[in-house]
Order: structure tokens, then sequence, then C-alpha cells
């Protein structure tokens, strides 16, 4: 094609087709953001539901609303759904909206597998819900799903499962394979990789993550498929097998998966505080350098979520030793971050709130992250709330909070609207609360020996249960209210201005709000 | 079914009405906010080592938090209108990069003192097989030849919220571990069928019971009591619903106990011999089908198809007594059904098998064969 054609298409064919096949044939990074980040939400309140039958009938002891067996099967779907169908889509919904625009790039580098990745992903969560309505339940073995309570003992859905998780595996690594061809190909001319903006440093590192294991997590889940169907006893002690074997694999893919649901939270983060302090961000180079380090420290200790299955001393050490490392890096990225706030001139619009919130939850939930790499102190907490109120407290105010912080900070770029300050910060608030309430306490019980993934409790556990549950429901309640401040936004608002915010920095902002449907057709230069 | 909901409906809003009440009273009880310091040298040194790095964690949270804080108020853009420029300063990055570091160091250095004498896993005085069923406990005594399970005591009717709750709800069993005072014991680990974990909070061991490994685990208690604990690896369906007591007694009610158990294992073997009626097995059955299979057959018979099926009406209770004797004495293979062989007693076994060849209309639609414990003992003899 030559060039002279090409000028043309601006004008005339190149808005967003009309009608339903716009958002089924699309090849637009924007419009598949978008479509990642509408599903992430659906699956955020599928998840969020099924926390509340979890929760309320955790309200008392004694069992009230569920039987034992469906709330196993509530806790195995919402760690599933919450981990694979809210917080990975919408990371990768933010990646397509956001890397093209950051590193000045007229699109993702492989359009058509990006829609592919997408619209996999309604099927693999279709499947897997479905096995709710199957004879014998849904998979009920939680989201680890240890062998052989998944393999021999497991209700014959779980086929549909292993199924389900080969979709969603395929679509992680089409979407990272993605990101990493754009991010390496694609740049501005100017834009070094020590230039690139943090939230597209997060993005490459957690991509090469799910590239090395999600493969891994397909292995895993191909030899439960064969012990099962075929006859083979991979994880069964009976066949000559190992069901430690299970844990070791699933778990060199789970460590690294825990990363990949918080790596692009650090950099959405580092945006946000630089842009309402006003001051650029402290330390880039060590921030790049913390999540290299964060990234490969991940690979080698997986076996801290295995301290009692009867390893040898010297596993344990190391696992030990080489989990508390991982405080070095990670505490460089929060003294980073407080340096960026100190002497700034800083103001508090709602993403800031967010952003803040996730720096302190985030370094609690860091806190009791170290508490646990103590293999002699995780003898005691392995298995309790204490390990349900740490990872909730990375996940939710953590991972969560930044895709809300995102959502508030970039939403006016997207639409070209502004959203509802007073709403968003009452949004805030209620959500603070509310997570607070839900997940503090369940350290408490943890430590005073509440076993989790039970369905009823001994009493002395009651009182903080039902606050647990007060909050979670606050919690729930109030992101029915970010539905409301979303759709309000896109629907309309104050017009935003193309840099939006007062300090922000990068090339997004440069482009009007709302975001044309093509940005970038020529490079910008950056300097 | 409705008529639970709204009595739940009716329990939960006299909760909220009490709850607003009781903060004060029940909330300020350290007791359920903080792990345990326990019984043993190793509990106290665990949970020294708890505080020590809970302490340190505090102290970096309120430095941390201090300064952003403090930077929060005193930098924001009305108070500091014109930002600083800085963004970088090696020394300070660098001495945030070591100095965590040497608190790591000092962190870990007791953390892995403690953890080689938890490690120092020579033979006990007593040697204890502890084994996870779905969803119970096997004890096997393995110098004194006891065996024995334990199983969740709690009534159901406690758990469906129709009687009042007792004080040990859901952490009791009809039969504790018994273990003496001061005296090394050597617990070997393992399971039956899927994989569990022994967690007795106060001796501060928790180590999981895999098929197919035995993994160790060894406590010298001090203090003479009853201590409580769980299953910490979910196992299924009635997973919150099987946990540990240990009773830990002086050496000489230990000796008394151990040959109190012999005598009922002699009492046993003449309960094995003698000439059983129908009747007497049928109620005894009764019993031993309450404890052991109910959790999955329920006590309808009715099972949970398609992973627990119905023994009401099954052809094999109807019709077919030795393929019903070989299930139980075997297991069913890639299923969930075990092997009760070693569970059960010859008279229970057969008890329990004449039970569901007689219940729910069984004995009126089928042949009604019964088993008697001889044919138990004639099954368990080799075969040639």
């Amino acid at each position: 094609m030559s060039a002279v054609i090409e000028s043309h298409h601006d004008d005339h064919h190149h808005g967003p087709a009309k009608g339903i096949m716009r958002w089924v044939l699309t090849t637009n990074h924007k419009d598949i953001g978008s479509l990642y980040l509408w599903f992430s939400f659906a699956m955020f309140l599928i998840g969020g539901a099924m926390a509340m039958v979890i929760r309320a009938e955790l309200f008392q002891p004694g069992m009230q609303i569920v039987e034992p067996a469906f709330y196993n099967q509530m806790l195995t779907l919402h760690g599933l759904i919450m981990v694979f169908g809210a917080v990975m889509p919408a990371f990768v919904g933010l990646a397509n909206w956001l890397v093209p625009m950051m590193i000045g790039a007229p699109d993702m580098a492989l359009p058509r597998l990006n829609n592919l990745s997408f619209w996999i992903l309604p099927f693999a969560f279709g499947i897997l819900l479905s096995s709710l309505f199957m004879e014998g339940g849904a998979p009920n073995f939680g989201w680890t799903f240890y062998a052989p309570l998944s393999t021999t003992y497991a209700p014959p859905s779980v086929t549909f499962f292993i199924f389900s998780v080969h979709i969603m595996g395929a679509s992680s690594i089409m979407g990272s394979i993605n990101v990493i061809v754009t991010i390496m190909n694609m740049r501005a001319p100017g834009m070094d990789l020590m230039k690139m903006p943090l939230f597209v440093w997060s993005w490459l590192i957690t991509a090469y993550l799910l590239i090395a294991v999600m493969p891994v997590l397909a292995g895993a889940v191909t030899m439960m498929l064969m012990d099962i169907h075929f006859g083979t006893s991979f994880f069964n002690a009976a066949g000559g097998g190992d069901p430690v074997l299970f844990q070791h694999i699933f778990w060199f893919f789970g460590h690294p998966e825990v990363y990949i649901m918080i790596l692009p939270a650090f950099g959405i983060t580092s945006h946000i505080i630089e842009t309402f302090a006003r001051k650029q961000l402290f330390g880039y180079s060590s921030m790049v350098w913390a999540m290299l380090s964060i990234a490969i420290l991940s690979f080698v200790v997986w076996a801290h979520h295995m301290f009692t299955v009867g390893m040898p001393l010297a596993a344990e050490l190391f696992f030990m030793w080489a989990t508390m490392l991982i405080a070095v890096p990670t505490g460089v990225k929060v003294f980073n971050w407080v340096a960026t706030m100190f002497r700034g001139s800083i103001t508090y619009e709602t993403p800031m709130l967010f952003a803040i919130a996730f720096v302190v939850l985030f370094t609690i939930g860091g806190f009791s992250g170290l508490m646990l790499a103590i293999t002699p102190a995780d003898f005691q907490y392995h298995d309790t709330y204490f390990v349900v109120a740490h990872f909730h407290y990375v996940l939710v105010p953590g991972s969560v909070f930044s895709i809300m912080a995102a959502v508030y900070y970039w939403i006016p770029k997207w639409t070209g609207n502004m959203y509802d300050e007073r709403l968003s910060r009452l949004h805030f608030w209620l959500s603070f609360v509310g997570v607070n309430v839900t997940f503090f306490p369940q350290h408490w019980i943890g430590l005073a020996g509440m076993p989790r993934r039970y369905p009823d409790y001994a009493l002395q556990f009651a009182d903080w249960n039902m606050v647990s549950t007060a909050g979670a429901f606050l919690f729930g309640a109030s992101q029915v209210l970010f539905l409301f401040i979303v759709l309000k936004t896109v629907l309309g608002g104050k017009k935003a201005t193309p840099e939006v915010w007062e300090g922000a920095r990068g090339l997004e902002w440069t482009v009007d709000s709302p975001a044309p449907y093509h940005t970038f057709s020529t490079p910008p230069k950056v300097s | 079914m409705f008529q639970r909901l709204k009595n739940n409906y009716r329990t939960i809003f006299y909760s909220l009405l009490t709850a607003s009440f009781y903060p004060a009273k029940a909330f300020a009880q350290w007791d359920n906010m903080n792990m345990r310091e326990g019984v043993t040298q190793v509990s106290r040194d665990v949970f020294e080592l708890h505080m020590l790095i809970f302490y340190i964690c505090v102290a970096i949270g309120t430095l941390v938090f201090g300064v952003m804080f403090f930077s929060l108020f005193r930098y924001t853009k009305k108070r500091n209108p014109v930002p600083a420029t800085f963004h970088e300063s090696t020394k300070l990055e660098f001495a945030w990069t070591l100095v965590p570091f040497l608190i790591l160091v000092a962190m870990a250095v007791p953390a892995s003192k403690t953890l080689q004498d938890i490690y120092q896993d020579e033979e006990g005085e007593i040697n204890i097989q502890v084994v996870g069923y779905q969803w119970k406990w096997e004890y096997k005594y393995l110098e004194d030849d006891i065996n024995f399970f334990s199983n969740l005591s709690t009534d159901q009717d406690e758990i469906y919220n129709l009687v009042p709750k007792g004080e040990n709800y859901l952490l009791e069993v009809d039969e504790p571990l018994i273990i003496p005072v001061n005296t090394r014991v050597r617990f070997l680990i393992t399971a039956n069928d899927v994989i569990h974990s022994w967690w007795v909070p106060d001796f501060a061991i928790k180590q999981d019971a895999i098929p197919g490994f035995i993994n160790t685990a060894w406590t010298k208690v001090e203090e003479p009591g009853i201590y409580r604990g769980n299953c910490t690896e979910l196992c299924g369906k009635n997973h919150g619903f099987m946990p540990v007591v240990v009773k830990v007694v002086e050496q000489e009610e230990y000796d008394n106990w151990i040959i109190s158990k012999k005598n009922e294992a002699i009492k046993l073997a003449e309960l094995t011999e003698k000439e059983w009626s129908l009747a007497e097995l049928t109620s005894r059955g009764e019993g031993v089908y309450e404890k052991n299979c109910v959790a999955c057959h329920q006590a309808s018979g009715q099972g949970m198809p398609p992973i627990f099926p119905a023994l009401a009406g099954s052809e094999i209770a109807l019709y077919d007594k030795s393929r019903h004797l070989e299930i139980l004495m075997e297991g069913v293979q890639g299923a969930a059904m075990q092997s009760y062989a070693n569970q059960l007693s010859e008279v229970d076994m057969a008890a329990v098998i004449t039970y569901t060849r007689q219940a729910w209309g069984n004995a009126e639609n089928g042949d009604g064969a019964y088993v008697v414990p001889k044919d138990i003992v004639e099954y368990k003899k080799p075969k040639i």
C-alpha cells in the first residue's frame, strides 16, 4: 500500500463498525480493552456473589444457608473466577487500552490474535460455571485443586474444569505474546527500554511470567486428566505416583501467578502517585530492577506454600530464606512511593485515594507475607484464616484497588467524560472500610486457630466472623455503586481535557479525550 | 427447607440485635485474637518467633507509614504549591536496600535455629501412627498394638441449629488420642484417601497426612490437659468436621488406660465367637452405620449420587451379599469408597452389612441375607 492511499483512510473508513458485530469482529485494541474490562467486571460480580454466599454461611456457627458440599463448590469457584476471570482479564484489558497509547503505537502488534484471546474467555467461564448445574456439582476441591482430591475423589465435572483451565491458559498465553511483541517492536522512535512508562515495564515482565508458567499449569491439569481418564498414576501413590508432585508443579505455576496479579498494580500505582504528587517518580530505574528481581525470585520460592508437606530441612531453610529475600525489592518499591510523595504537591482525587490505600494495605499484606515466610511460625499460620487475610489483603486492596484506581484515572481518557468525584469518593470510603472490616479480623481468628475452607467453626470464632461478614456485605454492596459510577461516566459527564490531570506525564495524555478510535497512526517523537 | 430458612432469618435477626450489645465484653478477649503459646518448648519458641517478627513489622510499619502520612498532610498542594524536583539518590536507595536485608538476616537466624529444633526427629519413647481418613483420624500405638478411630462427637442437631451448641462445639471427639505428660512422643502421619493435615496448635505441630507417604512430628508436652485441633488440608465435604483431640495424662493414668484398652480387645474377640441373632446384629449395625457411613450414604440410605450411591434399593444391598462384603472389605477402586477392613472389627463389619441389608425396606425388597462375624473372619483368611 502506498502512502498516498493511507492518507485518506483516517477520514473515511476507520471509525468503529456498527452493531453487535463491531464487538465480535473487532481488532481494535481499545475495543478489545473495553471487552476485557467489562468481562472482568461481570466476573468480579459473579465471584463476589459467591463470596457473599460464603460469608453469609459463616455469619454464625452452625450450618444455615448451604450444605458443606455446596460450600466447597462456592469457595472453589470464587477463587478460580476471581483469579482467572476478574483480576487477570482486568489487567489484560488495561494493557490493551494503555500499552499502545503509552508507547506511541497505533495498535497491538497482533490484532486478530488479540480478538481470539478475548473471545475464547467467555467460553472458558461458561464451561466452568455450567458445571454448577451438572450431576455431582461444580469442582469442590479449592482453587488449588490438590490431587488426589481433584482426581480420584473429584466430581465428574472436573473434566470440564480441566478443559476450561486449558482455554484460560491459551487465552493468557496469546495475550502475553501479543504484549511482548507489541512492546518489543512498536515503541515510538526514541523510547528506549529505560524510558518506557512503568506500567509498560510491569506488563512486559508480567507477560514473560505468564508465558513461563501457564504451560506448567496446562501440564498439571493434563496430568490430572490422564490420571482420571487414562489410567496413569502421576499423582496416585497406589500406582507409584506422588501427590506432593502435584503441589510442586501447581505452585511452580502458582507463585509467579501471584506476581502476575500484582506487578501491573505496581505500574499503575507508580503512575498515579507521580501524577497527584506532581513530582517525578522517585527511583525509576530501581523500580524496574525491583520488578525484575521480584519476577526472578518468584521462580524459586514456590515451596513456601507447602512448608507442612514434610520436606527435608535443607529445602525448608532454602525456601524460607529465598522468600524473605523478596521483602527487599518489595520494600524498595514502597520506599520509592513514599519518597515520591515526600515534598510533593499532593491532591486527593479518587485515583490517588485508591493508590494511597493500595500502598498502605498492600504493605500490610506484605508484612503478613513476611511472617508467613518464617517456616516455624508458618506451621501455625498455614491453612488458617491468617493466610486468607494475607492473600486477600494483597489481592483485594492490592490488585483490585489498583484496578479501580486505574479505571478512575484513565476513564476520562477512555470516555471523554469526567467521573462523578463525589460519588467516587463515597465508593472509595465504603470499599476501604468494607475491605478492612472484612479482612482485618481474619488475621485474629486465623491466629486464634480457625482453619480456612471450613463451612462451620468453633464458638470462640463467632464474634469476629460476624464482623467479617458485615464488612463483606458492605464491600460487596459498594461495588454496585462502582458499576453505577462507571455507567454514568460512559453515558455523560463533564468533558475531559486531553491532559485530564494537572501533573500527568506520558503519551496517552497527548491525544484527545476520548482517545480517537485510532491513535498514533504516525509515531510520535520521544525525546 | 423453607421452615429452616425462616428460622435462620429469625436467629440472624436476634444475633444482630445481641451483637450490638456485646462488643465490650466478648471482643476484649485477647486469647481469641492471637496465637497460643502452647505447652511445649517448641510451641513457646514458635510463639516468641511470631511475636518478634510481629513487633519488627509494627516498627517498620510505624516508620514507613509515619513518613508517608506526614508527607500526605504536610505536602498538600495547598501547603506546598511548588513540588521539589529530586527523583533519585543512590545513597538513600542503597541504604534502604541494605538495612532491610540486615533486618531479615536478624530474623532468619532465630527462625532457622527453631526450625532445626523442630527437625530433631529421632524415635520417641512412644510412637503413634496417625492416619487421616475422610473424615476421621485413626491412632495406632505401635508399641502396644492398640488402635482406634477418633470421630467428631458433636451432634448433627447442634450443627443444624436445632439444639443449643455445647462448649466444645466441633472440637470434641468420641475417643481422643491419649499420651503421657513429659514423654517424647513421635507421630508417624499418613493418610488413607486424600491429603489431610494433623494440627494441634498447643504443640505447634501441623503436618500433612499424605497417602503413600509417612511424615513425622514429635512433641513432649509439659502440662496434662485436653488439647484441641483440626484437620487443616481441604479433604472434601466434611473437612470442617474431623477435629483432633489429644488428652495428656500422668504416666500412671496412661499405663492404666493401656491395660484397659488391651482388655477391651480381648472382650471384642469373644464377641466375634458368639452366636449373633439377626435383631442383635441389626441394632448394633445401626450404631456403626451412624458413626461411619451417614456422612456419605446419609441416614436415609439415599446417598448423594453420583459420588455417593444410594444403599436403599441398591442391587448389591438387595441381592448380592458377597459383592456387598467385598466392597466393605476392599473399597471401590477409583471411587470415594474406601476399605473398612482395618477400620471396623469383625463384629461391627458384620453388623453394619446386616443393617444395610435390612434397613429402608431392603429386607422386604431383596433376599434379606445377612452376615455374621464368623463370615468376616472366614473372608479374612488367606485364600489358596
